[in-house]
């Protein structure tokens, strides 16, 4: 919790210290080039503006490249075990009150392995900030496909391409029945501090999926949309105009507005349809579809919307307050103990029917 | 007319009838009285994995059996000498056990052509003469329940249903029991639904009144109180026991606990008993699967509470990853595992100890935990307590391991005095200067346990092989040998915690040895042989890794060792492996229990030199 002592932090300050060396900070052992740096170093950046004691942010992983995250964060840490990073989340939350709990996952891990802990996280609505990494490949095990990559997929384990379908995430997650639910991109770097701050402000669980590039097995996956590859000066050049093309940002209130700034575009619905118009003589901004991120059913069709026929969308999809499955347990405990008022072991115990043997000797 | 009363010490009953006739609640209301009149009772209640199978088919029978006495009692009893049977089918399952001469009361109104035909015989038992060598009392229980219940027009189907209690008031009668204490249990529970409360208690009256008028049976009996320490005794099951015993093990350690579990036969009434524990500090939790059920008791202990999560031999082996994670981790976690019929999920709802191997094995890589097993079912409180003395004192996985018959078997219990259970001092680690996240404890080699949110201590842990006191991630081939070793000599060390193996009995000949709850009937069988002057000793292990200290030593004074095991030989294994002993497996798995007879039977056997093994009985082929 936030103190008038609260120490005053800085980004270097979550950077995680050697126990064996207290001179050095921990080696950090990405392939150079990795989305996972960029996000790094947001979330302490993040984490050390949020005015909350470092021991007080636990981060928790499972397996894959992501899952190193928390070895080099300077607060509490627990690598648990493929996909099971939800269960061992919602114990602590729901434990301990005082602590901020992160999880770190990717899309192998969470949507693979631990498809039935990620959504039960989140129907739980434990006060979390669920943070997955979706670089769209296995990159621990070296390039295989992931349940994100997308179909005819040619990897190690798929020679001929991949068959099954894939998943997207928002919509798992919004099927799931979240109560956050939002998307940035490693390299958009403000845009995805403020998720990582909004996911940490929403009280229930948040699910926050953040594009990767992985630039060793699947480089470029982004590109399409202005993410992150290796650079070249083509590519550097046109960046911006891809994204402000190929993106839009989800703002509650707000129309769903695009483009360049002298070709704006933007979104309409025609029945349950997405369409994209001209902003010019036929149509206003005024057409635009106004984002509402507590409306459930537009956040399942903006999640439809998809490259290349459609700007992918970052930002909130959905937000709604509700309450938590730590602060309902906890309530619990609570009431279950005022309800016993002064009870202790001997009256646990000699409950029920017992009966009493008198010493006859 | 008054009827002569006998009296005897040892009577054992067993009712029997379709899933839905309510004998396990009759069972119980019987074990209940015959506990609070003073007798030592044991039950073995039996019942189908099916909720409802078909009614009156053989696969629907469920029973329960009571042994109750005037001695004590270690057992359910082998053979009933009195049989409850609500129809054909529970007949025809449970009259091959009864004892020569025992006593049969039927319901007559179930032996029709159509009953006998759903429990798929030939003839009717009542006119084939098979029942010839037992005294067979019919009673047309379901029509006369219905006729004593008649004034409040329930309807026949819901009048039917107050037959098992019309049934209870004849044992009633036949073993002088009051009706009272059955009476006000009816009241309490049927306090919602009336007139039931009246109709139960009314056919409950009649079954009594019914066997005093009619002069049913040639005469009635009285089991004398036992005579038992002086004290305050508390009914309980061993799932209710072992609920208790973590409850007050978190009472004791002045922290809360943490209870994960996913719903599985025959553990669920662990995860019921504890929910209704939350106001002295459980949290439970019902995961969406096993895994999930360990991995958030581990949070909980990494969080700074009593993790401990419970299930049964299916849902053992979905723990087994994040079990070994825990031991890498070195957190306290404390596993129960109520070990039912297996492989796979073979039977659900009888018992078994053919999980042992898996609890000492069944994990990648050496991952060697504490395996401690009570032996009846209060025994289970005072195992769960000192499991989680264990773990949180090592550091270490615990795995607790009961089983079906201990589960759901009940016996009175002697409350402990609450000043006699021992504290459990847990230290949190809060010293910040030259903080080390894997150094150790030089005597218990556990290392520090760390209340998450503790300032200055943020650290991080996981389940990649950890150096050495820093507790940094590391490859280092000498390093992971050393960790290896060093973790394997800590679960070593608990043994230097732990009370030394007793030997019951002869200290020299045959020696019985036994872990769980085969403790029963080889305790009886022992005790018989050397009151037939036979040189036996009976030595039971609650502690199955580490052993106790004395094990090799008490092992070495007998000629022959017999492991009974309701298995096909696991413990008798590890012991032959680690003390290089001949010891002999005596098997059985029929998802019963041993009875007392079958493991005297074998003491004899080996006495004389005859083999105990059993062979693969090719002829069944």
């Amino acid at each position: 919790m936030t103190t008038p002592n609260t120490p005053k932090y800085k980004a270097k300050d979550f950077q995680a210290d050697n126990p064996a060396n207290p001179e050095k900070k921990v080696a950090i052992r990405w392939c150079p080039g990795c989305g996972d740096y960029a996000i790094l170093s947001q979330v302490q950046r993040v984490m050390a503006e949020l005015g909350q004691p470092k021991e007080e942010f636990v981060v928790v992983r499972g397996i894959g490249c992501s899952s190193r995250f928390p070895y080099y964060m300077n607060t509490y840490g627990f690598h648990t075990i493929h996909g099971r990073a939800p269960a061992f989340a919602t114990a602590i939350r729901a434990t301990r009150e005082d602590m901020s709990v992160w999880v770190i996952t990717g899309d192998g891990d969470s949507l693979s392995i631990g498809g039935n802990h990620l959504i039960h996280v989140l129907r739980r609505n434990v006060d979390i900030q669920l943070l997955l990494f979706n670089n769209r490949i296995y990159g621990l095990t070296k390039g295989q496909y992931s349940p994100t990559s997308e179909v005819g997929k040619r990897t190690k384990s798929t020679p001929m391409g991949s068959l099954d379908r894939p998943f997207n995430p928002i919509q798992v997650a919004l099927g799931a029945n979240s109560t956050f639910v939002a998307r940035t991109v490693d390299v958009f770097v403000k845009h995805q501090r403020a998720m990582i701050e909004a996911s940490y402000h929403h009280r229930g669980a948040s699910f926050l999926e953040i594009y990767q590039n992985c630039n060793i097995f699947n480089d470029g996956a982004y590109a399409p949309i202005g993410g992150q590859r290796i650079p070249g000066v083509e590519y550097e050049k046109k960046k911006a105009e891809v994204q402000a093309l190929q993106t839009i940002e989800l703002a509650h209130g707000a129309p769903l507005l695009f483009g360049k700034k002298d070709e704006p575009k933007g979104l309409r619905l025609n029945g349950s349809k997405w369409e994209i118009f001209d902003i010019g003589d036929r149509f206003s901004a005024d057409d635009a579809v106004v984002y509402d991120e507590t409306d459930l059913g537009l956040a399942q069709l903006a999640a439809t919307l998809d490259y290349p026929n459609f700007p992918v969308p970052v930002g909130v999809f959905f937000r709604i307050k509700a309450p938590t499955y730590d602060d309902a347990a906890r309530a619990q405990l609570a009431e279950a103990k005022e309800q016993i008022g002064d009870a202790g072991l001997k009256e646990l115990l000699y409950a029920g029917e017992t009966w009493t043997v008198e010493d006859d000797g | 007319m008054a009827m002569a009363v006998e009296t005897l010490d040892n009577v054992v009953i067993r009712f029997a009838g379709d899933s839905g006739d309510g004998m396990q609640l009759t069972g119980n209301q019987f074990t209940r009285t015959s506990s609070l009149v003073g007798n030592d009772v044991s039950t073995f209640p039996d019942f189908p994995a099916e909720i409802r199978a078909p009614i009156g088919t053989q696969a629907g029978v469920s029973a329960f059996q009571v042994h109750f006495s005037s001695d004590d009692v270690f057992t359910p009893g082998d053979r009933p000498n009195v049989l409850v049977c609500m129809n054909p089918a529970s007949l025809a399952r449970n009259v091959a056990d009864l004892q020569e001469g025992g006593i049969i009361i039927v319901n007559t109104d179930k032996f029709k052509d159509r009953d006998i035909q759903l429990a798929d015989l030939e003839s009717n038992p009542l006119e084939d003469g098979s029942l010839s060598g037992f005294r067979v009392i019919k009673v047309p229980i379901s029509s006369l329940t219905r006729e004593a219940v008649k004034e409040w027009g329930l309807g026949a189907k819901i009048a039917d249903r107050c037959k098992n209690f019309f049934a209870l008031g004849l044992t009633y009668w036949l073993f002088s029991r009051p009706l009272g204490p059955t009476e006000a249990w009816i009241r309490q529970k049927f306090k919602n639904k009336q007139p039931l409360d009246d109709a139960n208690v009314r056919a409950l009256h009649a079954g009594n009144g019914y066997a005093e008028n009619v002069e049913l049976f040639q005469g009635r009996y009285e089991v004398p109180a036992a005579t038992v320490d002086p004290g305050t005794y508390r009914r309980v099951m061993g799932n209710e026991a072992l609920a208790l015993g973590l409850t007050a093990a978190g009472l004791k350690a002045g922290l809360s606990v943490f209870y994960g579990s996913y719903p599985i036969t025959p553990a669920s009434d662990i995860l019921h008993n504890l929910a209704n524990y939350k106001g002295y500090g459980v949290m439970t939790f019902q995961a969406e699967d096993e895994i999930a059920a360990v991995c958030a008791a581990i949070g909980a202990s990494y969080a700074g509470q009593i993790g401990v999560t419970g299930t049964s031999g299916p849902g053992l082996a979905l723990k087994a990853e994040a079990i070994g994670l825990a031991m890498i981790c070195e957190l306290p976690l404390v596993v129960v595992n109520v070990q039912r019929g297996g492989p796979s999920t073979g039977l659900p709802t009888k018992t078994e100890q053919a999980d042992l191997l898996q609890a000492m094995y069944g994990r990648n890589g050496e991952s060697p935990c504490v395996i401690i097993a009570p032996k009846t079912p209060s025994d289970c409180f005072y195992i769960a307590f000192e499991a989680v003395r264990i773990a949180t004192k090592y550091t270490v996985p615990v795995i607790l391991m009961t089983d079906g018959y201990l589960a759901n078997g009940a016996e009175p219990w002697r409350l402990p005095e609450i000043e006699s259970l021992p504290d459990i001092d847990v230290n949190f680690h809060t010293e910040t200067e030259g903080f080390m996240p894997y150094s150790r404890d030089p005597e218990t080699l556990a290392r520090p346990w760390i209340r998450l949110g503790t300032p200055g201590l943020e650290h991080r842990i996981g389940g990649l092989e950890k150096e050495h006191l820093s507790g940094n991630v590391s490859y280092s081939p000498e390093n992971h040998d050393f960790m290896c070793r060093l973790r394997a000599e800590k679960i070593q060390r608990v043994a230097n915690d732990i009370p030394d193996l007793e030997v019951d009995g002869s200290d020299s000949g045959v020696l019985v040895l036994t872990w769980g709850s085969t403790y029963g009937a080889a305790h009886v069988a022992v005790a018989g042989a050397i009151e037939d002057g036979h040189n036996v000793g009976h030595a039971h292990l609650r502690y199955l890794n580490p052993m106790p200290k004395n094990t090799a030593e008490v092992l070495a004074r007998y000629d022959t060792i017999i492991v009974p095991e309701m298995n096909l030989g696991q413990l008798v294994k590890l012991v032959r492996e680690k003390f290089l002993v001949n010891a002999i497996s005596l098997s059985k798995i029929e998802g019963l229990p041993y009875r007392v007879a079958e493991m005297r039977n074998a003491i004899d056997r080996a006495i004389a030199g005859e083999s105990i093994s059993v062979e693969f009985p090719a002829h069944r082929l």
